[in-house]
């Protein structure tokens, strides 16, 4: 369903919320001509926008099903008429029920002494009053005494929270908008790349940019999907749905797999490259060579789009075939064939984490990055389209905090001396350096923390002894945000905010393509709020012009101001998207000064980055060996023999949330790690025993998963692991058991040169089964403590129901 | 009771696996933990040869399944089919079903669950 909406176009610059990057055309497509909300035998339908809580990056169109008498919540299901999935849902959105009313979802606020972190039975409930003029006075306190720059605000993967966490902190007078993970190793990287290389980033064009999806007549089904690097189908990398690629490939697209593990993808695809985990850049540098050599290349665009080819030429000759076969681990035939098809026109890319999590991610980016330049898939139907923010929304990428802060106040923002966390268009922290400081104080100490809607000790602490933890435990006042009491919230946090899900508010949602409402569906239960509305209350105690707007809605009018309308006009029209155009570089569309090419110094694309090359990186991409791999450690693999990738997605949870949704868990109660049959038999491994994954830093223990999907030299394990039922004080695994079977501990926190990258997806373990008494039991219940004096439990909805 | 048979076409060449159809009929129906209206098997992964490998998945209705007679006397679809995430599943008289698998081009399975069987 669609509506072609006429806009005047409007060169009065005044409505700006910030200076325009891209100037839309005057024409949006909308779902105006359906209700956003009715009745059905005695329920209100309510149109909306999934955006989190609970899970995920992707926003899918929901229609909520409320009573009509009593207003409560009934069910969820898809909108057929939302262009973005059709109607479709995973089984955690449509699980949504047992988590609205989940015994253990946080109803009210509560604050703990300082000095009884970690304890499970020290909390006191306290008003939303009460708990904003404590923030307030504390973070005011030490703002004023040590600077803003001394307390941190962080939020987890992106949703609804990092734009407002972001703005959150410089209302406050601090440009410490933080992420825990090691070297900021999620999507971040890709996206600085991209920005470094062509001045924006680029998305695989699986039609998500028009209301008309599939049918639209611009469009063509790409001719080849490379999956290079996730699993979309389960993670739905970026805020793509990964069935969108199956929608293609039941129009004809051909799919290659560059994975170290079969997915269901790569059981259908022409091609699967099953690489050694690390060797990414080292792959697309010989498939580069490959294509250049036998003039597979698009001439025309490389001679007239992109900067810098002959040098580009220079650096990836080293690269031949044999030597990327061996040190791929793959055959010289497939690398040709993934060559060959990857020089089709059209082809789409859709790259994914495993990229982000290796050290040399920024250079690995960029090799995979300039093969889709110089085959020239850039903005072409069915390639690689140019995104970014519609009207400029800020929903989807944080603020700026040049439009907040000085010259000389950003330098005060951790890991800036990393030239290229600063400078290519990203606005966290570097993780590692956040952490260092949390834990050493220096330069200086970090005195506070605002941690919403993440649960880093579960999804981020790295290392065997947990510094994230230990960092936080500096902090003279700790702020959660959360549904549920998490690791965490139990161990680090001093007020805790509980939080609502996305039936019960208010919203905007948009990850590059378009726009659309989260409508209230019916009350929060309890008096648990959304992150929005926490933060633009809180945000206008501490700057009004940053969080404008008498009210909430007010404020989400604001935002999507340059689109010309309000919010009560966006909830009208469904969803909003601004019309697209192929082949801007061309048409001048996709510079701010209306110039041909691309926004860089060279309006290039450029192969040879200036950038990288001004931040004292390599300007032009390499391979190196990963530090802990066979062959760069050749000592030590002969007792750490296996190498070990970590982080594989599954379709029960996201990183580290659901798991205490019955209907989800049931069907994958424990953290399992991925062995291969012959590895398993000559350990005399057998399917589901409990066994130890050790690397020369730690151990921890998960569930043996006997596949053939992974190379007999490789496993995979698990991540994201903490456990609801067991004893939320800290026995020995950390709070909830976090670190018991927690895939974090055998990894370290280090990061790349550039600031970015981990070492997640490439490491060296030993496995062997654990003995019999190591073998984790089932937690014990704790009846007796559920409900004593000062537990959390007695501000959860079993408390209420209980009452 | 139909006069007419009913059934579920699956073309499981591309049922990813998702179960999206096991809980959107767990949570239709109210189906308690480990039981199932329908159920997602996995046949696989094994490899067959140096460049194919075996897997498939494919939901199977059971007994408890109703092929959602309230929704589809609603005129709707029944919920896995409607939210069957690579849509690979149709519903419909057994007739209209099997004539679009006489000419299928790609792997399919056609259910008729215990409430779907002509009378």
């Amino acid at each position: 369903m669609t509506q072609r909406i006429d806009i005047p176009h409007d060169s009065d610059s005044s409505k700006e919320v910030r200076p325009t990057f891209f100037n839309e055309p005057p024409v949006m497509y909308t779902g105006g001509d359906v209700p956003w909300q009715w009745e059905e035998d005695g329920m209100i339908c309510t149109r909306s926008a999934a955006w989190s809580a609970p899970g995920c990056h992707d926003g899918c169109g929901v229609i909520v099903y409320t009573d009509k008498e009593t207003g409560k919540f009934i069910k969820v299901e898809g909108d057929e008429e939302n262009p973005y999935y059709q109607g479709r849902l995973c089984m955690r959105c449509l699980d949504v029920a047992e988590a609205i009313y989940h015994p253990d979802r946080l109803l009210y606020p509560m604050k703990r002494d300082p000095k009884d972190r970690g304890k499970a039975d020290k909390w006191t409930r306290i008003t939303w009053e009460e708990a904003y003029d404590m923030i307030d006075e504390k973070f005011t306190a030490i703002r004023d005494e040590f600077g803003g720059k001394s307390i941190i605000f962080a939020s987890g993967t992106g949703r609804v929270t990092p734009p407002i966490n972001a703005r959150l902190g410089y209302a406050l007078g601090s440009i410490q908008y933080s992420y825990f993970h090691s070297g900021n190793a999620c999507y971040v990287p890709r996206v600085a790349a991209a920005n470094t290389i062509m001045g924006c980033y680029t998305c695989p064009d699986f039609s998500m940019q028009f209301p008309d999806r599939y049918d639209n007549p611009e469009w063509v089904a790409p001719k080849n999907i490379f999956i290079w690097g996730n699993n979309p189908l389960i993670a739905n990398a970026d805020g793509n749905l990964g069935h969108w690629v199956v929608d293609c490939m039941q129009r004809g697209s051909k799919l290659v797999v560059v994975d170290p593990r079969l997915t269901w993808l790569a059981s259908r695809a022409e091609l699967w490259l099953q690489l050694r985990p690390g060797t990414d850049s080292m792959l697309a540098l010989a498939m580069s060579k490959y294509i250049i050599e036998n003039d597979l290349y698009d001439a025309d665009f490389v001679d007239k789009w992109c900067y810098g080819f002959d040098e580009y030429y220079e650096a990836v000759k080293p690269y031949d075939l044999d030597q990327a076969a061996e040190v791929c681990w793959l055959e010289k035939e497939d690398i040709i064939k993934a060559s060959e098809m990857m020089a089709e026109q059209p082809t789409a890319v859709q790259w994914g984490l495993a990229l982000d999590m290796n050290l040399q991610c920024i250079t690995a980016s960029q090799a995979v990055h300039n093969l889709w330049c110089i085959t020239g898939q850039v903005d072409r139907p069915g390639g690689m389209i140019t995104v970014h923010d519609p009207y400029n929304t800020e929903v989807w990428l944080p603020p700026d905090p040049r439009e907040v802060f000085t010259p000389q106040q950003e330098k005060e923002r951790i890991g800036s001396t990393y030239e290229m966390i600063t400078n290519s268009g990203m606005v966290q922290c570097q993780a590692d350096s956040m952490i260092d400081q949390l834990v050493t104080g220096r330069p200086f100490k970090i005195h506070g923390a605002w941690i919403q809607s993440t649960n880093p000790l579960a999804c981020c602490a790295q290392d065997p002894e947990p510094r994230v933890e230990k960092g936080l435990k500096n902090c003279d006042f700790v702020v959660g945000v959360d549904c549920f009491m998490t690791p965490t919230l139990m161990a680090n946090c001093d007020v805790v905010l509980p939080l609502c899900f996305y039936p019960e508010r208010e919203g905007l949602r948009s990850v590059w393509y378009y726009i659309q409402n989260t409508n209230k569906a019916c009350e929060p239960m309890g008096e648990s709020k959304d992150d929005f509305q926490i933060n633009w209350e809180l945000g206008r105690r501490w700057n009004k012009d940053l969080w404008p707007g008498e009210t909430l809605e007010e404020y989400f009018s604001y935002l999507i101001q340059e689109a010309g309308i309000t919010y009560d006009d966006s909830r009208k029209l469904n969803w909003i998207y601004p019309e697209f155009h192929y082949f801007k570089y061309a048409k001048g569309e996709q510079r701010p000064d209306g110039q041909l090419g691309f926004n860089t110094m060279t309006g290039r694309i450029e192969l040879y980055s200036l950038l990288l090359a001004q931040w004292g990186q390599k300007p032009l991409p390499y391979y190196a060996e990963p530090p802990m791999s066979p062959y760069s450690q050749p000592e030590l693999y002969k007792e750490y023999n296996l190498v070990l990738t970590t982080g594989a997605r599954h379709y029960e949870s996201f990183h580290s949330e659901h798991r205490q949704m019955n209907r989800l868990r049931s069907k994958y109660p424990d953290p399992r790690f991925e062995i291969h049959p012959d590895a398993a038999a000559e350990r005399g491994i057998e399917e589901g025993d409990w066994c130890w994954i050790e690397s020369p830093i730690g151990r921890c223990r998960e569930r043996a998963h006997i596949t053939p999907i992974v190379d007999p030299r490789v496993v995979q394990a698990d991540h994201g692991w903490w456990f609801p039922e067991a004893d939320p004080e800290d026995q020995g695994e950390g709070c909830f058991a976090t670190y018991a079977r927690n895939i974090n501990v055998v990894l370290p926190s280090e990061c790349g040169d550039t600031g970015f990258g981990n070492q997640s997806k490439c490491y060296l373990c030993k496995v062997y089964k654990c003995e019999l008494d190591e073998i984790p039991l089932p937690a014990p219940e704790h009846p007796k403590e559920r409900f004593a004096e000062g537990s959390f439990r007695n501000f959860t909805y079993e408390a209420e129901m209980e009452a | 009771m139909a006069e007419k048979a009913y059934g579920l076409l699956i073309n499981y060449e591309y049922c990813t696996g998702c179960m999206s159809c096991e809980m959107a009929c767990a949570v239709e129906h109210d189906i308690p933990v480990g039981q199932y209206g329908i159920k997602m098997e996995e046949i696989g992964p094994w490899q067959i040869d140096k460049k194919h490998w075996q897997l498939d998945c494919v939901p199977i209705p059971t007994d408890m399944c109703d092929l959602c007679a309230e929704r589809v006397g609603k005129g709707k679809k029944p919920t896995c089919v409607k939210h069957c995430q690579a849509l690979c599943m149709d519903y419909g008289p057994v007739e209209e079903l099997a004539a679009k698998l006489a000419t299928t081009k790609t792997k399919s399975v056609l259910f008729v669950p215990k409430s779907g069987v002509a009378e």
